[in-house]
């Protein structure tokens, strides 16, 4: 008689909503968001990120400048120090680097282009990891067996590792004067391929348990195919842990976009993203200007750390026996 | 009657949520004497398992007795300290639950659970304990119990489990015991053993227990008494010959009737329509009125009082001279 | 061909062994758990046949092999003389589908809790195209709520708007759908409270009169099985131990399984009875005993029952009964 939570057995049931109360009002409701309303923490998180992707998108209408249109620089404008310093100039709030971009400019068009990298990644490697996890789940036996011990074999090998292999490959096939385009992809399929394990090792658990639940065998009795039963019924009731993961491992794919371009094998510097600008504020670091790699390194710092924070709430939130 | 072990006097219970207080235990009050069982039988939502929690004092945040007294031989216990409630607990009331291998600790051995509560609560040796705890499990009837004291809770059956748990719940003589569906685990066969234990042993030690369960033939066979509940409060309590068989509150008149039984054939079974009104919406006056066959304009609005009626007190208006007379 | 559902010889084992490379290491052979052995039984038309048992009797295993959820290991299952197994039947089989459905006991685990209830219930009109036009399957779906006692405008609900009994109402609703004419309940109401389990249990009973339907009841409840069923098979330790119409089985029950189990079960006539308990408890199913699987908690048990299974001979399963012993 320990765990008298509001809902077990004898236990007064937690007020249910009243009958046609639409989805909004049950959402507004729920303990979800209840929970989230008492931690300032996933609060503070929620508000850094969305500032952060809300600045990334209005890029080209709040920067000063278009870091990517060469005619827009001007080398007299070059290593200007940020505005509070001595020599710091009007527009140029964070200063410039050696090419005469401006920073503030750089770090927001970087940080629109290091989350449409991640984003891209995450569902990439999403929908893989979730596509295998359903099928080694549900067919189990030679299936299940073949995909766990690939993931296994890949888990073994960090990341970073397969992406540059995915990477090199690529490139030593296509040769290295690929268009930014293909390159953007081609960064989203290293990351895909190098994080979907997690997915589908989560998912074909739940499945394990989700397909000897009842639920699914009134499926069986009603005649739906396995694909319907998997997509309609199972899928559905599997995505709460998978959203936990996808919050992570946005964080981890900017950081490994950031360590690719840092390693020179991601966006060039003619497009920089966050990891390309640190790659490249990296030489000035000890010649003074310290602000070419300070700035974009705190905006990415920033936002993967908001990132984190939201995931581990959302994970905590999640998750009945935290609370 | 004989001598009073447990007396709760209009306990209330409330549990704060988000959308304010909802009141769980509902004015509730009965008496256990010495010797006897009380089964304690409601559907879900009734808030038997509720009381049980709260005379042993584990109810939860966000839940809290909100109003009335729990004495145990004429002493309060629902205001005492939890370290004081701990002691109480486990000496003088002891506990057993549905599911016996989650009250058994699996990584000890039952002997030394058995001696870590016996030297707990009283003043043996750890000699003198172990040989108590040999007798205790020959007591409840473990077959070879100088041997099986140094078993882990995994080696024994389901019936083997609840028995252990009965020994450890006695190991101190308490004055009370509480039983929360202590059978509802076990399979038919083994569940006739349990009552039958039960019973024998509160005979001989004088034990009160408090039986809250959900299953009407458990209580038939192992009550003395029985208080039936609907959305926490009391309906009707009185011994359980007469409740069974000749029922008075309409609640216990249709539960009774709703019950298949082994002995007599029923085309069809009595149904009460409906079901038990959530936490949230618990109906104005008597809470059983809406699904009542016998209800009138005073059920609407006048909770009724627990009255005597034969050897039985029932809460329902029909019973109240003035509506006699009219 | 008589029979409406044919089952002969059914088995099924299932494989409990450790991994391969535990069993390598520690040199341990496979482990099987024969959950099923030799079961047969026929069920007619329009009738209820119940199946009773403890836990680890197998009776739902006999469910699920039915109603083709499970593959037998051997033996067949025929439902209107269609094969639920021959790979040459399978046209035949799909056609048959439909007819059969399933009601579980817990309906809330049954159904998506993302979807409204009249989703739920026009799932398997969509799935086996019994219907064209969303009027039409909209109209039929209301029909079906109207069925099981509850109101159309009811399919605009989630399934967590419901009470447990409206909730299996729900889910009859949904098994009726495809025009089923056979259902197989496994506990359709033991997560259910007394009160709404008689509503159900007097719906099913409706429902058989109104449309000819054929039940397949699994319990482990004597007196629900008493109230619904027209012949009873007993199943213990994954046999048939007794055959026999309900009449008969209750007021005679012939094998010494049965009658500890009719004597175990806590009933509201038994107020206050005093009885000899029956001793022992079900055995471990991976490691049954030889012979006469009850054998070890037998009163009438021989050196035959030890070492010879019986055979289930004019609807028991006993060398005793068979001997005359008893």
């Amino acid at each position: 008689m320990s765990g008298y939570d509001l809902d077990a057995g004898d236990a007064p049931p937690v007020p249910l909503p009243e009958a046609k109360r639409s989805r909004l009002a049950r959402w507004r409701d729920s303990d979800l968001l209840a929970n989230f309303l008492r931690s300032k923490t996933a609060m503070a998180a929620l508000i850094a990120t969305v500032l952060m992707v809300g600045l990334a998108f209005a890029a080209p209408l709040i920067a000063p400048q278009n870091p990517y249109d060469p005619a827009q620089l001007d080398l007299i404008n070059s290593n200007l120090p940020p505005i509070w310093q001595a020599d710091g100039q009007a527009p140029y709030y964070l200063g410039t680097d050696d090419q005469g971009r401006d920073v503030l400019s750089a770090v927001l068009y970087g940080l629109r282009l290091s989350l449409i990298v991640g984003v891209l990644g995450v569902l990439t490697s999403g929908v893989l990891g979730i596509a295998l996890g359903l099928i080694a789940g549900y067919a189990g036996g030679a299936v299940d067996t073949l995909i766990m011990r690939v993931a296994d074999v890949q888990l073994t090998f960090p990341a970073i590792l397969i992406a540059l292999v995915v990477d090199g490959v690529a490139k030593a096939s296509f040769g290295s004067a690929l268009d930014v385009g293909p390159l953007i992809g081609l960064i989203v399929v290293s990351i895909g391929l190098s994080f979907w394990v997690q997915y589908a090792r989560t998912v074909r658990s739940s499945v394990m348990v989700e397909k000897g639940k009842d639920y699914v065998q009134a499926a069986r009795l009603i005649g739906l195919s396995p694909p319907v039963i998997l997509v309609r019924h199972v899928l559905p009731n599997v995505t709460g842990p998978v959203f936990v993961i996808a919050t992570i491992n946005l964080a981890l794919a900017i950081i490994t976009e950031a360590t690719l371009s840092f390693l020179g094998t991601g966006l060039p510097e003619t497009m920089p993203s966050l990891g390309t600008l640190i790659r490249t504020g990296n030489r000035f670091l000890f010649s003074g200007e310290w602000w070419i790699v300070a700035f974009p390194g705190v905006a990415l710092a920033g936002l993967v750390i908001a990132i984190n924070l939201l995931g581990d709430w959302l994970r905590d939130a999640l998750n009945p026996k935290l609370q | 009657m004989t001598e009073t072990i447990l007396s709760v006097r209009d306990l209330t219970v409330a549990f704060d949520t988000r959308r304010g207080p909802l009141t769980a235990i509902d004015r509730v009050s009965f008496d256990i004497g010495r010797g006897e069982i009380l089964g304690v039988v409601g559907e879900s939502g009734a808030g038997k398992s509720v009381t049980g929690s709260a005379v042993i004092g584990l109810i939860d945040r966000p839940g809290r007795i909100a109003g009335g007294e729990i004495l145990l031989r004429g002493e309060r216990i629902d205001n005492l300290s939890p370290e004081a409630m701990r002691r109480v607990r486990g000496r003088r009331i002891g506990m057993i639950f549905q599911d016996p291998l989650t009250s058994l600790d699996p990584l000890f051995r039952v002997g030394d659970q058995i001696v870590e509560t016996l030297r707990t609560h009283t003043s043996l040796s750890a000699k003198a304990a172990r040989t108590r705890a040999i007798d205790l499990l020959a007591e409840v009837g473990i077959p070879a119990p100088e041997r099986r004291i140094d078993g882990y809770p995994h080696e024994f059956s389901g019936g083997m489990r609840q028995r252990v748990v009965i020994a450890l719940a006695l190991a101190a003589e308490p004055e009370l015991l509480i039983a929360d569906e202590p059978t509802t685990a076990l399979d038919v066969s083994v569940q006739a053993q349990i009552i039958t234990l039960l019973k024998r042993l509160c005979r001989e030690h004088g034990t009160a227990v408090m039986l809250v369960t959900h299953d009407m033939g458990v209580i038939a066979e192992a009550a003395d008494r029985v208080a039936v509940m609907y959305a926490g409060r009391v309906a009707e309590i009185g011994p359980v010959a007469s409740v069974i068989a000749k029922p008075h509150h309409p609640y216990a008149v249709g539960l009774m009737g709703a019950i298949p039984t082994l002995s007599q054939e029923a085309d069809r079974l009595s149904q009460i329509p409906g079901s038990m009104p959530r936490l949230t919406a618990i109906p104005q006056g008597c809470a059983f009125n809406p699904r009542c066959p016998k209800v009138f304009a005073r059920c609407r609005v006048e909770r009724p009082e627990p009255i005597p009626v034969d050897a039985s007190r029932v809460a329902c208006h029909l019973y109240d001279a003035a509506e006699r007379a009219a | 061909m008589s029979a409406y559902v044919e089952v002969t010889d059914l088995r099924r084992r299932f494989d409990v062994s450790k991994p391969w490379l535990n069993r390598v290491i520690e040199r341990e052979p496979r482990k099987f758990l024969t959950a099923v052995d030799r079961v047969g039984f026929t069920i007619e038309k329009g009738e209820t046949f119940a199946i009773v048992g403890e836990s680890g009797s197998g009776k739902s295993t006999v469910a699920r092999m039915v109603v083709g959820l499970l593959p037998p290991s051997a033996g067949e299952v025929t439902i209107t003389g269609v094969s639920m197994t021959d790979p040459r039947q399978a046209a035949a089989r799909r056609r048959l589908r439909a007819r059969i459905q399933m009601i579980f006991q817990d309906p809330y685990a049954s159904m998506n809790p993302r979807w409204r209830v009249g989703k739920i219930i026009a799932e398997p009109i969509r799935a086996f195209n019994l219907i064209q036009g969303e009027g039409a399957i909209r109209a039929r779906v209301g029909e079906l709520l109207g069925l099981v006692g509850l109101h159309a405008d009811d399919s605009k609900k989630y399934p967590h708007e419901f009470s447990g009994g409206q909730r299996q109402r729900v889910a009859i609703a949904r098994a009726l759908a495809s025009q089923a004419e056979f259902l197989v309940g496994d506990e359709p109401t033991s997560a259910l409270d007394v009160s709404v389990q008689a509503q159900i249990l007097n719906l099913m009973r409706d429902l058989q009169d109104r449309l000819g339907l054929t039940y397949l009841f699994i319990s482990h409840n004597l007196a629900v099985v008493r109230h619904m069923a027209t012949r009873v098979g007993v199943m213990y330790l994954g046999r048939l131990v007794e055959v026999a119409t309900a009449k008969d089985l209750f007021a005679a029950p012939r094998h010494p399984y049965t009658r500890m189990l009719l004597d175990a079960v806590p009933d509201l006539a038994h107020v206050g009875r005093a009885r000899v308990p029956v001793s022992g408890e079900i055995p471990n199913p991976i490691d049954p005993p030889p012979g006469c699987t009850f054998n070890p908690r037998c009163p009438l048990a021989n050196d035959r029952c030890r070492t010879e299974v019986p055979a289930l001979l004019d609807g028991v399963a006993c060398h005793a009964v068979h001997e005359g012993r008893a």
